[in-house]
């Protein structure tokens, strides 16, 4: 079955799009990759194909999670659904 | 999957996929000479570079290493040099020469362009002639060095393009063959995962050094947070947010079985089969040379929103699974794996495609970069000339 977004692996705080054209207030169909679960979830904003998916609330100071890995640190706070990306996460290296 | 190609078998042993006759300059001042030579007679190539005046000390070592590397490598049947003047030319010719190839230098002083070019141009005209009388012979797979390395990667990246070359990598090392992946700052956030797949603690200490060193130049030398350049604008673009996030899609390149023999110094060649790891900048056409000049005779380069390099020695086979750059820049794209998206394909199957291609493009099938004209010969430099 086609997918909207791909999660890596479940834990994961984030989906990436793989579908272009996705707009606020979609539903999305996920497949967590690791675990072959599939997911849904309502889209808050435009997402563009390779961007990610805030898969639950982030608060400014947490860690985001892909490959159930750190990938950086939330700087403004993101809500389930929204598009999860430089203006909202920073390195924590260099 | 065949276990054999058609390569050329070069006098030290090794199995090279392509035949070029190389017409090689030391310097920058000799590049029009070079140049002239390879219009003068059809066959040849030239590789024009920036460098090779007044260097010293480890810079200057690289600069021969990639030079007489580049030289060496199986996929270049016989090598004309220029130079400015006779004793640097000379050190090039004799690395080259111990690998029992054809090679001859000419020095640009005393003689001057026009009657350099004349020489030069005779003896490469009998280099043409002898390399098109080699045969390609039936070689194993397991004889071709095989490089990676990726570029203007996105999400896709580290989800199909990267783990497609993960999963022939893994193929490949229970093949034999002998394999490289470097990028030293694109591990960031993911080092202790190659640490934890270097073969030994020797290695891994090694290993740690080189990417601590490699860690403290950015830390000298960075105004930011390196947010305008790693991740790149086109990273950025495709949705990449973070270095780290950059770093663990890359690591999937290099499988989940291959262990980590060795490290590499930039340029160096590795002394036996499996992973090697090479100390080296992230800038696809810079690592790309350091693979050729190393001795890797193929490269798979995954690209997400559409890295276009090529080499003029190194073949590179490039693949993406971004539906919207496999649509856009198709004739940059030699395997499409955006099937793994649509959960059309998975990872063996897109391995395997990967894998026959390599099979296809050692057996002389001309990769999009190739066809497309791609030569990018770009020199790592380590600091300022003297």
């Amino acid at each position: 079955m086609a997918v909207d977004f791909i999660v890596h692996e479940a834990g994961d705080s984030v989906g990436v799009v793989v579908v272009e054209g996705v707009k606020a207030g979609q539903n999305l169909t996920g497949w967590v990759m690791a675990e072959d679960q599939t997911i849904t979830i309502k889209v808050l904003n435009d997402i563009p194909i390779g961007h990610k998916i805030a898969l639950q609330d982030l608060a400014t100071g947490d860690t985001v999670m892909k490959y159930r890995t750190d990938i950086g640190r939330v700087v403004a706070p993101i809500k389930k659904g929204a598009h999860l990306h430089v203006h909202n996460v920073k390195t924590k290296r260099w | 999957m065949t276990n054999k190609i058609l390569g050329y078998r070069r006098e030290n042993g090794r199995v090279g996929i392509r035949n070029h006759v190389v017409i090689l300059p030391l310097d920058d001042l000799s590049n029009a000479a070079c140049e002239a030579v390879a219009n003068n007679i059809k066959g040849t190539l030239a590789l024009p570079h920036p460098y090779g005046r007044l260097q010293f000390g480890e810079d200057l070592d690289l600069h021969f290493r990639t030079l007489i590397g580049a030289g060496s490598n199986p996929n270049v049947a016989a090598v004309v040099v220029i130079g400015i003047e006779p004793v640097w030319t000379n050190r090039v010719v004799e690395g080259i020469a111990k690998t029992g190839k054809p090679v001859a230098g000419f020095a640009i002083e005393k003689n001057g362009d026009l009657n350099t070019i004349a020489a030069a141009s005779r003896k490469a005209l009998e280099f043409v002639q002898f390399a098109t009388e080699l045969p390609r012979v039936p070689c194993d797979l397991k004889e071709l060095w095989v490089s990676c390395k990726c570029g203007e990667s996105d999400t896709t990246s580290g989800i199909a393009s990267n783990p497609t070359v993960g999963n022939a990598f893994d193929k490949l090392y229970e093949n034999g063959n002998t394999l490289l992946f470097g990028e030293t700052t694109e591990l960031t956030g993911g080092e202790h995962l190659v640490a934890a797949r270097c073969v030994n603690d020797e290695v891994r200490a090694k290993f740690q050094a080189s990417f601590d060193r490699y860690a403290a130049l950015v830390e000298a030398h960075k105004t930011d947070d390196l947010c305008d350049s790693q991740p790149t604008k086109g990273n950025i673009e495709g949705g990449l947010t973070t270095i780290e996030e950059k770093a663990l899609g890359n690591i999937q390149k290099i499988g989940r079985k291959c262990k980590v023999h060795g490290v590499l110094d930039k340029a160096e060649a590795p002394t036996g089969p499996g992973l090697w790891y090479m100390d080296s900048s992230s800038a696809a056409a810079e690592m790309v040379t350091l693979c050729a000049a190393a001795g890797f005779v193929a490269h798979f380069f995954p690209t997400g929103q559409g890295n276009i390099i090529g080499n003029p020695i190194l073949p590179v086979i490039k693949l993406s699974a971004n539906p919207r750059t496999v649509r856009t820049m198709s004739e940059h794209i030699d395997v499409d794996v955006s099937g793994i998206l649509r959960r059309e394909m998975n990872y063996d199957a897109a391995g395997d495609k990967l894998l026959e291609r390599l099979i296809q493009t050692a057996n002389g099938r001309v990769t999009a970069a190739e066809g497309l004209g791609h030569r990018e010969f770009v020199f790592t430099r380590l600091y300022e000339s003297a």
